[in-house]
C-alpha cells in the first residue's frame, strides 16, 4: 500500500520523465552545443581561436571589466544589507525595492541610459566632449553598464541571511567592548562568509557574461571595446562558428564553476544560505 | 517591541541602533545607489518629452515599433506561461521523488541565471538552424523554430524557468503533509487533494514566479536576437529596435520605447508586490 | 558605587515603553526587575547596558554619568536571552573575545588570556569544554558560557536578560543557586530580569515589580510580600506565587 501522500508510480514516472526531457531539451542540450561547437575541428581549432589577437584583447578587457565592477559591488552589498538587516528606519522597504530594481531592467534599457546621461547628445555629453572625456564607446561606459545590470546580486545574497541572523551577536560584541570594525570582521562577516562568497562569484559571473547593456555603450571597437560576449557576438556574425564557440565554452566554463560551487555549498552549508533565491 | 520609528523629521538620521555605521552605510548606499541607478533613469524618464506628447506617441505607435513591442509582451506572455506549467512540474519532481540525476537536473536549473546570454543565444540558435541536432530532425517534420517567433518564445523560456521553479521549490518544501493527509481522510482522491488543496496552497508562488518569469523575459536582448533572425514586423524584439535606433542617431525613439518598457517592467513588479501584501493581509 | 537611575522614559514610536522609571541599587547588591512581557523591564535592562537611549532621565553609576558612557566602554557584562553566542567560535573563543578585542596597549598578552579563560571556564564549571562550538552544549552550559564571557571584560556590573528563560525547571533551580552564591563571591551589582515571581525572590535581594513601564513597587521580598503597595503588585504575586512556571 502507498500513502495516501504519495503520487502513483505512473505519475511519479511521467513528472520525472517530463522533468527529465524538459530540462534536458531546454538546458543541457544547448550548454552541450556550446562544447561541441566549440570543437566540432578539434581542440587544436578552438585554442587557436583563443590565441586571435581580438580574443585575447576581448579577454583582457572582460577581466579589467570585472576587476572594478565586482569589488565595487561587493562593497556597496555589504554597506546595503549592514543597513537594511541591522538597522530599523523609515522607507526601509522602498529602499530594498530600489536595490532591487535592476533586475527588472531590461539589459537594453540600462545600457541606453548611460548613452542618454553621458552620450554626446546626452546630458553631460557635451561637457565631456570639451574635456575630452570619453564615457561611451570607451572602458567607464562598459564598467558603468555592467555595474548597473550586477549591482543587486551581493546585497540580494546578504539581506535575507543577515536578517535572519539579527543583531544579537553584534550587540553582545559592542557589550564586550568591539568596535564596529571588529564588530563587522570578527563576529558578522564569519557568519555570512559563504554567501558572501557565493554573491561574488554571481556577480562576477554576470558580469562578464553580460551582454545587452554592455552592447549599447561598447560601440564595438574590435580589440578595443569588445569585451568575451561581443567578441563571440562578432564571430558569429561573421559565420566564424568554431571562434565563436571557442570564446563562448570559456565563458560557459565560467558558469559551470559558479553553479557547481553553488551546489557544493548548499549541500555543505543549506542553513548557512537562505534559501530563496530570487534573481 | 523593538520596531523603533522615530518622530522627529531630524532623528530620521540618528543612529537608530547601538550598532555602529548607520550613518556611514546609509550615505554609501543612497550615494551609491543614486549614482548608478536613479540619476541615470531620470534621465529615461526625461528624454522622450523633447518630442513632445504627440511626438512620443507617434515613436511609439509607428508599426514597427508596435510589431516589436506585441512581440516582446507577447512572447514573454506565452513563455511565461509555459513556464508557469512545466516549471511547477519540475520543482514538485525535484522537491518531492527521488530519482537519479536529481542533483544534477537541481544544479542545472540555475543555469540560465549564469551562462551569459550571449552564449546561451548562439546555442539555441544552432541548436535549432536546419543543420542542428533538433532543427535537423524537425525540418524533416516541416517544423521552423530558428529565425520564426517561435525561436524567440524558445529562447525566453530558457531564460525564464528559473524564475519559476526557484519560487517554488521553497514553498513546496515548506508545505506541511497534514493538509494532503487531511484530505485524503475526508475522502477525497489524490487528483481531487491535488487539484484543491495543493495547489491552491502552490498558487501565490507560481503567480509571483510566472510573473518574475514575464518580468525578466520582456526585456531580453542576447539569448533572443541570434535566434531571432530579426526580421522587422515579424521577428524583431523591441529591445532590438533600441539599438537600431541608437545606431540611426534616432535618441529620442530609443527613448521612448526604453521608456514604455521600463514603465511595464514598474506596472509588473508594482502589482507582484501588491498582489503579495493583499495575500499576507488575507492571512 | 551606587547605581541611581532617576525618571527613565523611552518611546518605541506610539508605543511608551518606559514612563519614568526610577530606583537606587546599592553596591554589590542583586536586584530583579519582574514583571509580565511588555512591562519594561528588558527596555530598562537595555538602556543600562548601552543598547537602547532612553529619551529622558539619567542614570548615575559610581558618580559617572553612566549614560554618557557609549557601549563598548561600560564594562557592563551583559547575558542576553537567547545567550548571542558567536555560533563560529569555540567556547574558549567566545570567553576571549572581550580581552582581545581591548586597543592593543591595553590588551592582555595571548598567554595570560588564555589563562583567564582556563580560570572563567573553572569557575563557571565548564572545564575541558574550551574548544566545543556553542551548538555542541547544552542550553544549560551555554548559559554558563555566556556568563563567562561577560565576566571575561572584568564587569563593573551584570545585566541578566531572562537568563534561565530557555531552560527546563530543574537545571534552572540549580543554576539560579549557583549563580547567587557566585555573585555574593565576586561581590559585583548584578541586575536580572525575569517574569518569574518566584525565581525573583529566591535570588534577589532587592526587587522591582514592574507594569506598563513603571516600577509599581521596589523593595525586599519580604516587605513585597508583606505589603503589596498596588493591586497589581499584590495581584502578580498571588497569581504567580500559586502557579510558578
Amino acid at each position: 500500500m502507498r500513502r495516501p501522500t504519495d503520487d502513483s508510480i505512473l505519475t511519479r514516472g511521467l513528472l520525472i520523465a517530463i522533468t527529465i526531457g524538459f530540462i534536458g531539451i531546454f538546458l543541457l542540450l544547448p550548454l552541450l552545443t556550446v562544447f561541441t561547437s566549440a570543437l566540432a575541428n578539434g581542440l587544436q581549432a578552438a585554442l587557436d581561436a583563443l590565441r586571435d589577437p581580438d580574443a585575447i584583447s576581448a579577454i583582457k578587457l572582460t577581466l579589467i571589466v570585472a576587476a572594478i565592477a565586482v569589488p565595487l559591488n561587493l562593497v556597496f552589498g555589504v554597506c546595503a544589507a549592514w543597513l537594511v538587516s541591522k538597522y530599523d528606519f523609515r522607507g526601509k522597504s522602498l529602499l530594498i525595492s530600489l536595490i532591487d530594481l535592476p533586475f527588472s531592467v531590461s539589459p537594453v534599457v540600462s545600457g541606453l541610459i548611460y548613452v542618454l546621461m553621458f552620450g554626446l547628445q546626452g546630458w553631460l555629453g557635451p561637457w565631456l566632449r570639451d574635456h575630452d572625456i570619453r564615457i561611451i564607446f570607451a572602458l567607464p561606459g562598459i564598467v558603468l553598464a555592467t555595474i548597473f545590470v550586477t549591482f543587486p546580486f551581493i546585497a540580494r545574497e546578504l539581506i535575507p541571511l543577515m536578517t535572519d541572523q539579527g543583531r544579537d551577536e553584534e550587540e553582545a560584541a559592542v557589550t564586550l567592548g568591539a568596535s564596529g570594525l571588529q564588530t563587522f570582521l570578527r563576529v558578522t562577516l564569519p557568519n555570512i562568509k559563504w554567501a558572501l562568497l557565493y554573491g561574488v562569484l554571481l556577480c562576477n559571473a554576470r558580469a562578464m557574461g553580460e551582454f545587452g547593456a554592455v552592447s549599447v555603450v561598447s560601440g564595438h571597437i574590435r580589440g578595443l571595446t569588445n569585451t568575451m560576449p561581443l567578441h563571440v557576438e562578432v564571430l558569429y556574425n561573421d559565420y566564424q562558428y568554431v571562434g565563436a564557440f571557442a570564446v563562448a565554452s570559456l565563458l560557459a566554463l565560467l558558469a559551470l564553476v559558479t553553479l557547481t560551487f553553488k551546489s557544493l555549498l548548499e549541500w555543505r552549508y543549506a542553513d548557512e544560505i537562505a534559501a530563496t533565491h530570487r534573481h | 517591541m523593538r520596531s523603533a520609528a522615530i518622530s522627529s523629521p531630524f532623528a530620521r538620521l540618528r543612529n537608530p541602533s547601538v550598532l555602529p555605521g548607520f550613518g556611514l552605510t546609509l550615505g554609501f548606499t543612497l550615494f551609491y545607489l543614486s549614482a548608478i541607478v536613479l540619476i541615470p533613469l531620470t534621465a529615461l524618464l526625461l528624454k522622450p518629452w523633447t518630442l513632445g506628447w504627440s511626438g512620443f506617441i507617434a515613436a511609439i505607435t509607428e508599426p514597427r515599433v508596435l510589431a516589436a513591442l506585441k512581440l516582446s509582451f507577447g512572447g514573454a506572455a506565452i513563455a511565461a506561461v509555459v513556464n508557469a506549467v512545466f516549471g511547477l512540474i519540475v520543482a514538485w519532481t525535484l522537491v518531492r521523488y527521488r530519482f537519479p540525476g536529481k542533483r544534477l537536473v537541481d544544479a542545472l536549473v540555475d543555469l540560465p541565471f549564469a551562462l551569459p546570454t550571449a552564449v546561451a543565444g548562439i546555442a539555441l540558435s544552432a541548436l535549432y538552424a536546419s543543420n542542428g541536432w533538433l532543427g535537423g530532425p524537425l525540418s524533416l517534420l516541416n517544423i521552423k523554430i530558428a529565425f520564426t517567433p517561435i525561436g524567440v518564445i524558445f529562447a525566453l523560456i530558457f531564460i525564464g524557468l528559473p524564475f519559476v521553479v526557484r519560487t517554488l521549490q521553497p514553498v513546496i518544501a515548506d508545505m506541511s503533509a497534514e493538509a494532503e493527509e487531511a484530505a485524503a481522510t475526508l475522502g477525497a482522491t489524490r487528483f481531487q487533494t491535488l487539484r484543491r488543496v495543493v495547489l491552491p496552497a502552490l498558487a501565490p508562488a507560481l503567480v509571483t514566479g510566472t510573473g518574475l518569469a514575464f518580468a525578466r523575459a520582456v526585456g531580453e536582448y542576447g539569448s533572443v536576437i541570434f535566434i531571432a533572425g530579426n526580421l522587422p514586423m515579424k521577428s524583431e524584439i523591441a529591445p532590438l529596435l533600441i539599438i537600431i535606433k541608437l545606431q540611426q542617431y534616432d535618441y529620442e525613439g530609443a527613448a521612448a520605447i526604453g521608456l514604455v518598457m521600463l514603465a511595464a517592467s514598474f506596472v509588473i513588479i508594482l502589482a507582484l508586490n501588491l498582489f503579495q501584501s493583499l495575500l499576507a493581509a488575507r492571512r | 558605587m551606587s547605581l541611581v537611575v532617576d525618571s527613565i522614559t523611552k518611546r518605541f514610536g506610539r508605543f511608551a515603553a518606559l514612563k519614568g522609571a526610577s530606583f537606587t541599587v546599592p553596591q554589590g547588591a542583586f536586584v530583579a526587575l519582574l514583571g509580565p512581557s511588555g512591562s519594561g523591564k528588558t527596555t530598562l535592562l537595555r538602556i543600562l547596558g548601552g543598547l537602547e537611549f532612553p529619551d529622558d532621565g539619567a542614570v548615575r553609576f559610581a558618580d559617572m554619568n553612566w549614560l554618557g558612557v557609549p557601549a563598548r566602554e561600560r564594562r557592563a557584562g551583559f547575558v542576553f536571552q537567547q545567550y548571542a553566542l558567536f555560533r563560529h567560535m569555540t567556547v574558549a573563543q567566545n570567553i576571549a573575545f572581550g580581552p582581545s578585542v581591548r586597543p592593543r596597549r591595553e590588551r592582555p598578552s595571548r598567554k595570560e588570556i588564555a589563562h583567564r579563560v582556563e580560570e572563567l571556564l573553572h569557575l563557571v564549571q565548564l572545564d575541558g569544554l574550551g574548544g566545543r562550538y556553542p551548538s555542541q552544549l547544552s542550553g544549560g552550559q551555554r548559559q554558563r558560557v555566556a556568563l563567562a564571557r561577560a565576566l571575561a571584560i572584568e564587569p563593573r556590573m551584570l545585566l541578566l536578560d531572562e537568563p534561565f528563560g530557555a531552560l527546563d525547571a530543574k537545571v534552572r533551580k540549580d543554576l539560579r543557586i549557583w549563580l547567587r552564591a557566585l555573585q555574593e563571591r565576586l561581590g559585583i551589582t548584578t541586575i536580572f530580569v525575569t517574569h518569574d515571581q518566584e525565581e525573583a525572590f529566591a535570588i534577589a535581594d532587592l526587587v522591582a515589580v514592574m507594569n506598563a513601564g513603571v516600577i509599581e513597587q521596589y523593595g525586599t521580598p519580604q516587605d513585597l510580600r508583606r505589603a503589596p503597595r498596588t493591586p497589581f503588585v499584590a495581584e502578580f504575586l498571588e497569581q504567580t506565587g500559586s502557579a510558578p512556571n
